[in-house]
């Protein structure tokens, strides 16, 4: 009979298996390349018999894939991925590049076993990621004793490229970007008095803050209030009650776009209709979905902008929409040219699998052509480039004027 | 500014309440913690938006949807993941615990899988009414989730105070095995317990959803946590103490931000509910333990 306890079994078990295939499904710590579409079903017998010059560069992978940011992590890989079928089209015969991803799940414990992996199982020549600042932090002084050169594509926290000589990152750090936000924001709106408000459980969004705080100070605004929250918020009423209350001209935020976009849709609905100016948290097009209509009108710098009217940078978009279902934001654009980057390093160098050459190699990029626009290392491999000030219209970003 | 904020903090304190009133049903009855009920909430959440946005359907339909669902997977955890545990002999009295944390593991991702990973809007027209009250600005969906939730627990006493279920409940709860004796069908009252909580945290998830306009996949786990301090905060099991405990938690989270220090949100929040602790170690409406339950 099928109420019995035989019947619930069997139901209960199918639906296990289902869940269990669900799951299994969702994990993307497969190296990469190989699962994602047609041309790359059997690309390890071509090879064999194609060509015995072509040089193999093994490249690690570490970020967020599950978790409470994994949405940062699939655009990132995706970046790459793409970046990668790219490259070993355009490169045939001569360089190849493999992925080897893993994910941290956003912890620096995780982040570090990923690397320690990477670095002495895997023999890697080199890194890529991972997402947070904060892993960087513990990765970066591994891979740096190891000389195994890293190159983190989000990474914009103060200090990150002072971990060692082998320490990379094209994310435009906010040190550089947020000063431009504000700059602008006060000579247009002739901001006088500000409140800011951050994630303070967060290397990135922390290092966004300081960096607010301090050229607030140098500009000579006055900072009426300073307020915090944690990743994972979702409720900020009170904090903008009080910011409300003291009647600033602007709010300064530093924040991941899950909270700032909630920041914004609470502070509008709470009447708190001031200027805001964001971290480069902001800086994606999901900041104006889950947001709406209150997204509109506040201000980012970005070393990205996916309406650029260069054609490198439509192709990009075009394909990447093409391929993944939405507009690519700035991580993923900047894991795109950051594996790009790093392949031209590669196709520099003799031995792909020797470490300090690559090092060398990365540390001489100049005059690379991205989509994030003209890029180079300065001395201390940070990138050197122009950061657009945009702000939200009509839900799109388009430049600030 | 002290009215909004009070306005702020009864809106917030009942969005725990109503959390929480799933997980005190549940404990009061079978003494599990059932560490699923905040990945419940996020599952009638997403539900209740996807059936806004993607089959178009009125709001109380969406309501009545999320309810739907979210109590066939109460079923499916009662038969799946808690029964077993029950009719074996000699399982830790933690099993559950755990299987409870397994079944949320499963349910986070399978919503992640779903749904996607990002904070998505919870776009409903009902969500923009507002009224102005001298300097004070109340949403229409605070007023409905602090009555809801007031009408839950109301409903919820009566249910368990007056009706013949109610009391086969409480026997259930009081012995099983006397219960079982006494002609109360244990079983079944156990399913709809578990079934019952589930269908109520279905409805906290549209309206936190609501209220918040957000739904994530992560939003169960910290409201899950919340809740559980919550019902030790009011005393265990106990329905009048998971309303007052989760206003009490609400508003000392809302007034430690706005006349003190918002990095130290949570802190004061938790010192507060270990203070009440140490004075009421049985929580607010929590009875002195007899020395012998069963």
């Amino acid at each position: 009979m099928w109420g019995g306890k035989r019947g619930w079994m069997f139901l209960s078990i199918l639906i296990l298996s289902f869940l269990l295939l669900a799951g299994c499904g969702s994990k993307e710590s497969a190296p990469a390349g190989g699962d994602q579409s047609s041309g790359n079903s059997a690309p390890s017998s071509t090879n064999e018999s194609a060509s015995t010059e072509e040089k193999v560069a093994k490249i690690g992978v570490i970020s967020w894939l599950t978790g409470d940011g994994a949405a940062y992590g699939e655009a990132i890989t995706n970046g790459f991925k793409m970046a990668q079928e790219e490259l070993n089209e355009q490169n045939q015969g001569k360089l190849k590049v493999e992925l080897i991803i893993e994910d941290s799940a956003g912890k620096r414990d995780q982040a570090l076993n990923a690397a320690q992996k990477l670095i002495n199982s895997d023999e890697v020549v080199a890194i890529l990621g991972p997402t947070l600042s904060s892993e960087m932090f513990v990765v970066g002084p591994e891979a740096n004793a190891a000389g195994v050169p890293i190159m983190g594509t989000s990474t914009t926290a103060k200090g990150i490229t002072d971990i060692g000589e082998y320490v990379f990152r094209n994310a435009l750090p906010e040190s550089l970007a947020i000063p431009a936000a504000i700059k602008k924001a006060v000579d247009a709106f002739g901001i006088k008095k500000v409140a800011l408000m951050y994630g303070a459980d967060d290397d990135f969004t922390k290092s966004g803050f300081e960096t607010m705080q301090a050229t607030s100070e140098k500009m000579g605004l006055e900072i009426l209030t300073i307020e915090k929250f944690s990743t994972g918020d979702a409720d900020f009423k009170a904090q903008l009650t009080k910011i409300q209350s003291l009647n600033p001209d602007a709010i300064f935020v530093s924040a991941l776009y899950k909270e700032g976009g909630l920041i914004l849709d609470q502070a509008r609905k709470l009447g708190l209709n001031v200027p805001v100016v964001g971290g480069n948290g902001f800086n994606s097009p999901q900041v104006s979905k889950v947001a709406g209509q209150a997204a509109e009108g506040i201000l980012v710098a970005s070393p990205w902008f996916p309406e650029r009217e260069v054609p490198a940078v439509q192709e990009f978009v075009k394909k990447y929409e093409g391929k993944y279902g939405k507009k690519p934001d700035q991580f993923a654009a900047q894991a795109y040219d950051a594996l790009r980057i790093m392949a031209e390093a590669l196709l520099q160098i003799e031995d792909p699998s020797d470490r300090d050459a690559l090092r060398d190699a990365l540390a001489g990029v100049k005059d690379f052509d991205g989509v994030t626009g003209k890029f180079a290392f300065d001395e201390n491999r940070d990138p050197v480039m122009d950061p657009v000030i945009l702000t939200i219209k009509d839900g799109k970003f388009v430049e600030f004027k | 500014m002290f009215l909004q904020q009070l306005v702020n903090g009864l809106t917030l304190g009942s969005i725990y309440a109503i959390v929480a009133l799933g997980y005190t049903l549940v404990f009061g009855v079978l003494e599990i913690i059932n560490m699923a009920h905040g990945a419940i909430f996020m599952f009638g959440a997403f539900i209740g938006l996807m059936m806004i946005t993607t089959f178009k359907v009125p709001l109380w339909i969406a309501m009545i949807g999320a309810i739907i669902v979210t109590a066939f997977l109460g079923l499916l955890m009662e038969r799946i993941a808690l029964n077993p545990l029950r009719r074996r002999a000699g399982v830790s009295h933690l099993a559950p615990l755990i299987s409870t944390i397994g079944v949320s593991i499963i349910l986070e991702n399978l919503a992640h899988k779903l749904f996607g990973a990002e904070t998505q809007p919870f776009p409903v027209s009902f969500a923009e009414i507002s009224y102005e009250i001298g300097n004070v600005k109340i949403y229409l969906v605070q007023i409905t989730i602090f009555f809801i939730s007031v009408a839950l627990m109301v409903g919820l006493q009566i249910w368990l105070g007056k009706t013949k279920a109610g009391k086969a409940l409480r026997a259930t709860a009081e012995n099983m095995e006397t219960a079982g004796l006494l002609g109360v069908n244990t079983g079944r009252m156990i399913t709809l317990t578990v079934v019952i909580a589930s269908a109520m945290g279905g409805i906290a998830g549209v309206l936190v959803g609501m209220a918040f306009n957000a739904v994530s996949p992560q939003m169960g786990l910290s409201m899950g946590l919340k809740g559980l301090a919550i019902i030790i905060l009011g005393g265990m099991g106990n329905v009048n103490g998971a309303m007052v405990g989760g206003l009490i938690l609400g508003i000392t989270e809302v007034f430690s931000v706005a006349y003190g220090d918002s990095g130290y949100r949570d802190a004061i929040a938790f010192l507060i509910i270990i203070v009440i602790l140490l004075v009421r170690p049985q929580g607010i409406f929590g009875e002195k333990l007899p020395g012998v339950r069963r």
